[in-house]
């Protein structure tokens, strides 16, 4: 191995779009490659983690660590890789919120398995049979990773050095963060203090969409098919549900510009503790449901009418920040585990 | 102490009509279960979801957000806001298996000392039946991790130490 | 960050040490993170107590102050003021009520002791994030508003006038006056109301510091105590005030005639140009384009013709007029229940049915009867008058509450028919004779003396249908008599409702504009209804008269009085110092998403278009934090109820649930 600085990227539980979304940096991917040699990189390269376990502590300067921790592997990997790299980035919205997987914590393991390998009707499996943890072949013993009731962000596992959130993380922002490191590297530039979350702007998504926004009143909430919203304007105030004002900047507002509500993906804004709560105070204050002076029941009446237009809050608020919300999971054996269909 | 399980509920009070309330009910003597303790807000319209959460989450068994009669609101519908953000949140709270019972919204002027006093008497007897929620020791502790062992078995839940946030 | 907080656990007597164990309270608040220094004493507002506290912030540095004891309301003031006089901001101080919500709440020992650790330890947590705050000052112009011209009204202008404070009075009928202004004798005195209320509205006219904008409404108020820019809408009434002289000819020569609706109650007829009474102020007439034969048809013009001085003008608009005032009182007074929302009662239907305004018009010398009481026919007197209390009052199915005028007014009716008519049979129908001002007893067994007739029972029906021949031809009032427990059916020629005292019907647009309250019945409501009734919860807005509740001209006069005091008092401290728990926005943190324009109830936030922020106009806020919990940038900070105070103080009272020690992780600096 040459003394190039060595670069990592795992994936833990995640869909392999943080990968891809590195290469979407373009050329500058060449550059990339001329700082640094690959240490450890499952979705490119063929490196074993016994490899991984070989290197001295601290061998990888920086890892780049996506995806959420689901079982037992991701939590080991996570552990192994925080020993061997000097710089850990949790790199996308999986590593620091829980992003989709963690959207899991609003059921059970147990009920995940129920649905997986018996309740489901492409399923034969008459014998009831299920992934053991350990169980014996003919080559041995083998063991699979447990599978956890709860998916954790990165940071819940191991100390993380810095955060770059996005589902995936948008080039600009990527390259913006690849450069400072390689500044650093090269150069021996500063980079930012440790826990910091780089790669965003410093306000919430509003700031860069290009919508026109006015006084929010709203009365109901409508599903992206239930309404063609008027072009132009916000679609907050017209009753789609868009993240934007509780999400930070960074990714150029790239959804609202094509009438889709933001989903919340670059997390929320600094300081903040729990962004689905954030979201669910903003949109609940500015429903124009119910006036002084009406009666308390026809106001409560109204009022829920016109909440329950908004399917699926949980999902909702905290679809990309379940694993650093504040309850962070349904109770275990919660009454409405059910509930969380689409 | 008695032995039955004593339930831990925040309560958010309004400066200007529940707390007040509740000061009442103390001047006048009125006894009611010890099992609220009150935080003061200038208005129920500073209650956020967030604060509901957080109190959950570090061990309240239940929540209970007073405020003015909607229409008495000292700064005219904040109240009413307040109600809004609660009618979200406890569709929300449903996703997450925390029961209805367990954040409560009641009205109370400052001179309904006994009212306050009754719906304190009335939730904690609510949650001392659902049972306690201690969200962090039971829902958070460990990894939850879930043995696997053959089909039709039962699912064993370890719970190492308390979760570090 | 650390801070050295001193606790002051106070027994208050036995009253919280009888239940709490203070000394173990204070023993173990020493031990909890922050914690200088941690006492308890028998009476911490006494000066002792203070001083207490006071020492301790100069001899051991300490940087916040905790007191656990009554409630906040009792002595946060004096213990603030304790920490200031140490040299401590004020706002570093918190108080943990341990005696009103826990000690006086629960008989088990242990539970209160309990309880009070949680709310000190809360306390603790909190006050170690607050701020020093400092007051605003801000002035106080010396220029009042007061709107309505009835007794409340005039009481509260002429109180500020003579102090040579000047007074902007708003009316929205063409002459100030009020209601009081129709009636005919007030009691128990049997007064001429004109009497004593045309002098005062003549002050009024003529007072230098009072300008009178009668036939005029507030279209819109801005701005915060001390300075409100104040918008009026003058309505036009074609008449020149500049060039009338109030001669009256133009009444005279008006051939059209129309019931008067307002000040006749519907009993008497006005002409379309008119003023509303002869003593009418400010004199000049207005003229009724509904009815106007110019305005419908473009004939007549007979006014003009006549008038000497060429004062009417048809062409006249509408003026908006702004000022600037310091402070403003509301007086505007009240209406009459709706009877005709009790059918069974008759009225509208039955001719003979009367309201109360009806009949004091009829009842009234310069009246459509010259004081004579006739049936509507204007002829007949009637031989049988039925008087009936509580019209909408005391009731479930309208209002609750007691009007409290009724009945005394309705005892002023009986002996005025008593008077007129001597030989007619009066009835009062009554739930009880409700008579607790000053002669206002005497005044009932006067009418006892009257041989009045006072049936305890609420009126069940009242029908022209007889079931006997005595019957026939008369109205029959059925009510169950539950002293004599029977049903009665008293055929009588005329009877009078006594209607309940409402809040008028458009209050809450009014109170919508000046940014405070109504109640559910839309009267406004007080800043506290047993030691500040004339005072809102809104700095610089007070209130006065029958606005407020139910009451008599006594209670009117002496609440407009009150409300000029206070206003007075504040313009002759010239600057005043409004409490610093606002709300204020960090315009970095702001994207513009302007969830928080609209949340606003007193209009305090504005967009920048430009900057595309928003900002808070600090005067104007009130400190509520709707928009603190609303936006979702946590760009909006409310002073002394921040998020990181009030998410300590969650902690911080539920210090016993969190078992182990859990690394509080480093905040994020905002």
């Amino acid at each position: 191995m040459s003394d190039k600085p060595k670069l990592a990227m795992y994936w833990a539980s995640s869909c392999g779009g943080c990968e891809i979304s590195v290469l979407n940096i373009g050329d500058k991917i060449l550059i990339v490659d001329s700082v640094f040699d690959l240490a450890f990189f499952p979705c490119i390269a063929d490196f074993k983690v016994a490899d991984v376990r070989g290197y001295p502590d601290g061998y990888i300067d920086v890892c780049l660590f996506n995806g959420a921790i689901r079982n037992s592997e991701n939590e080991e990997m996570a552990h192994l890789l925080r020993q061997k790299s000097k710089v850990l980035v949790a790199y996308g919205s999986c590593a620091y919120e829980g992003c989709i997987p963690a959207l899991s914590n609003l059921t059970t393991a147990e009920a995940t398995f129920k649905a997986v390998y018996h309740d489901n009707p492409s399923i034969d499996n008459p014998d009831g049979v299920r992934p053991q943890l350990v169980s014996q072949v003919p080559e041995g013993e083998l063991t699979l990773p447990k599978f956890y009731n709860t998916v954790k962000s990165l940071d819940q596992v191991v100390p993380v050095d810095y955060y770059l959130p996005g589902c995936p993380p948008e080039p600009p922002q990527i390259w913006a963060v690849l450069e400072a490191v390689v500044a650093a590297l090269t150069e021996g530039a500063e980079l930012p203090p440790a826990g910091s979350v780089v790669g965003i702007g410093t306000v919430a998504v509003c700031d860069e969409c290009p919508l026109e926004k006015n006084v929010k009143t709203i009365e109901r909430f409508y599903r992206p098919y239930e309404i063609t919203p008027e072009p132009g304007i916000c679609l907050l105030e017209q009753g789609l549900v868009c993240m934007g004002p509780a999400t930070v900047s960074g990714c150029g507002a790239l959804c609202p510009q094509v009438a889709m509500g933001c989903r919340g993906c670059y997390g929320p804004l600094p300081g903040v503790d729990d962004q689905g709560a954030k979201m669910l105070s903003a949109i609940a204050s500015v429903v124009a449901v119910g006036e002084p002076g009406e009666e308390e029941a026809e106001l409560e009446r109204k009022i829920a009418e016109a909440m329950e237009t908004l399917v699926d809050p949980a999902g909702t608020f905290y679809r990309f920040s379940m694993a650093h919300s504040l309850l962070r999971r349904t109770k275990a054996n919660g009454g409405s585990v059910q509930q969380t269909s689409s | 102490m008695s032995e039955q399980f004593e339930p831990v509920i925040v309560g958010f009070l309004c400066n200007w009509c529940s707390y007040r309330a509740a000061d009442l009910a103390g001047t006048a003597r009125i006894k009611y279960a010890p099992n609220m303790r009150p935080i003061r807000v200038m208005c129920t319209a500073r209650i956020e979801p967030q604060f509901v959460l957080k109190a959950l989450r570090e061990g309240a068994d239940g929540v209970l957000i007073a405020g003015c009669h909607p229409g008495e609101c000292h700064y005219v519908e904040g109240n009413i806001k307040a109600l809004r953000r609660h009618t979200l949140l406890k569709q929300m709270l449903r996703q997450f298996g925390v029961e209805e019972e367990r954040v409560q919204i009641v009205w109370a002027s400052a001179s309904e000392g006994r009212m306050l006093a009754e719906a304190v008497d009335r939730m904690t007897e609510q949650v001392r039946a659902l049972g306690p929620l201690r969200w962090k020791q039971t829902v958070l502790s460990g990894n939850g991790s879930v043995e696997l062992a053959a089909a039709g078995h039962q699912e064993e839940v370890t719970l190492p130490e308390a979760e570090e946030v | 960050m650390s801070e050295k907080v001193g606790v002051y656990v106070c027994h208050c007597g036995t009253n919280i040490a009888g239940k709490v164990a203070v000394e173990e309270v204070a023993e173990w608040a020493g031990k909890q993170p922050n914690v200088e220094i941690a006492r308890d004493y028998k009476f911490m507002c006494s000066s002792l107590g203070q001083e207490l506290i006071e020492e301790d912030i100069k001899d051991k540095g300490l940087t916040r102050v905790v007191v656990a004891a009554c409630s906040p309301h009792m002595h946060e003031k004096t213990f603030r003021t304790a920490c200031q006089r140490a040299g401590l901001n004020p706002f570093l101080f918190e108080m943990a009520n341990i005696r009103e919500h826990d000690s006086w709440t629960t008989d088990d020992n242990d539970a209160a002791t309990h309880k009070a650790k949680a709310l000190v330890r809360g306390a603790i947590d909190r006050v170690v994030h607050h701020q020093p705050l400092e007051p605003l000052p801000v002035e106080i112009n010396s220029n009042t508003l007061i709107v309505g011209g009835g007794i409340a009204g005039i009481s509260a202008a002429l109180e500020l006038a003579d102090a040579g404070y000047h007074v902007y009075m708003v009316e929205r009928e063409p002459s100030i006056g009020g209601h009081m202004a129709q009636l005919d004798k007030t009691f128990p005195t049997l007064d001429c109301s004109a009497c004593i209320l045309t002098p005062k509205m003549v002050d009024v006219g003529q007072h230098d510091n009072i300008t009178l904008l009668s036939y005029s409404e507030v279209e819109e108020v801005d701005g915060y105590l001390g300075n409100f820019t104040v918008t009026v809408r003058k309505k036009a009434r074609y008449v020149n005030e500049e060039l009338c002289t109030g001669c009256g000819i133009c009444v005279e020569k008006c051939p059209k005639k129309v019931v008067d609706n307002v000040f006749e109650a519907g009993v008497g007829m006005r002409k379309v140009i008119y003023t509303p009474f002869p003593q009418a102020v400010p004199k000049y007439p207005v003229i009724d384009t509904e009815n106007c034969t110019y305005f419908i048809r473009g004939k007549c013009k007979a006014c003009q013709i006549f008038c000497p001085t060429d004062a009417i003008d048809f062409e006249q608009e509408d003026e908006m007029v702004k000022f600037q005032v310091g402070n403003v009182i509301l007086a505007t007074g009240y209406q009459l229940f709706d009877v005709s929302r009790i059918p069974r009662y008759g009225y509208g239907r039955l001719a003979n049915v009367f309201t109360s305004l009806e009949f004091e018009r009829l009842v009234n010398a310069s009246g459509p009867t010259s004081g004579k009481v006739v049936l509507r026919d204007m002829e007949t007197a009637p031989k049988s008058v039925a008087i009936v209390h509580c019209v909408g009052s005391r009731d479930q199915n309208y209002h609750e509450y007691c009007s409290k005028v009724c009945c005394m007014y309705s005892l002023k009716f009986a002996h005025l028919i008593h008077e007129r008519l001597p030989d007619a049979q009066v009835y009062n129908f009554y739930i009880d004779v409700r008579t607790p001002g000053k002669g206002y007893e005497e005044f009932y067994h006067r009418l006892l003396d009257e041989d009045t007739n006072f049936i305890r029972g609420r009126v069940a029906e009242i029908t022209d249908v007889p079931r006997t021949p005595e019957e026939e031809g008369k109205l029959i009032v059925q009510a169950e008599d539950t002293l004599l427990m029977l049903q009665r059916r008293i055929p009588v020629d005329m009877v009078i409702l006594s209607p309940a005292m409402e809040a008028y019907s458009d209050s809450r647009e009014v109170s919508q504009l000046f940014k405070m309250g109504c109640d559910f019945e839309g009267f406004f409501i007080e800043r506290h209804p047993k030691l500040d009734p004339v005072a809102t919860m809104t700095e610089g807005i007070f209130i006065a008269g029958a606005c407020q509740g139910p009451k008599d001209i006594p209670d009117s006069v002496a609440q407009g009085a009150a409300a000029a005091a206070r206003v007075a008092s504040l313009i002759a401290r010239g600057t005043v110092m409004m409490e610093p728990v606002r709300a204020s926005i960090d315009e970095d943190k702001c994207c513009g998403c302007r969830l928080c324009n609209e949340l606003c109830p007193y209009n305090a936030i504005e967009f920048h278009e430009d900057r595309k922020v928003s900002e808070v106009i600090t005067a104007l806020c009130q400190g509520c934090g709707a928009c603190v919990a609303t936006c979702p940038s946590e760009a909006i900070t409310g002073a002394h109820f921040t998020k990181q105070q009030v998410m300590s103080e969650i902690e911080g009272i539920l210090w016993d649930m969190i078992t182990e020690p859990v690394a509080a992780p480093e905040p994020v600096e905002a």
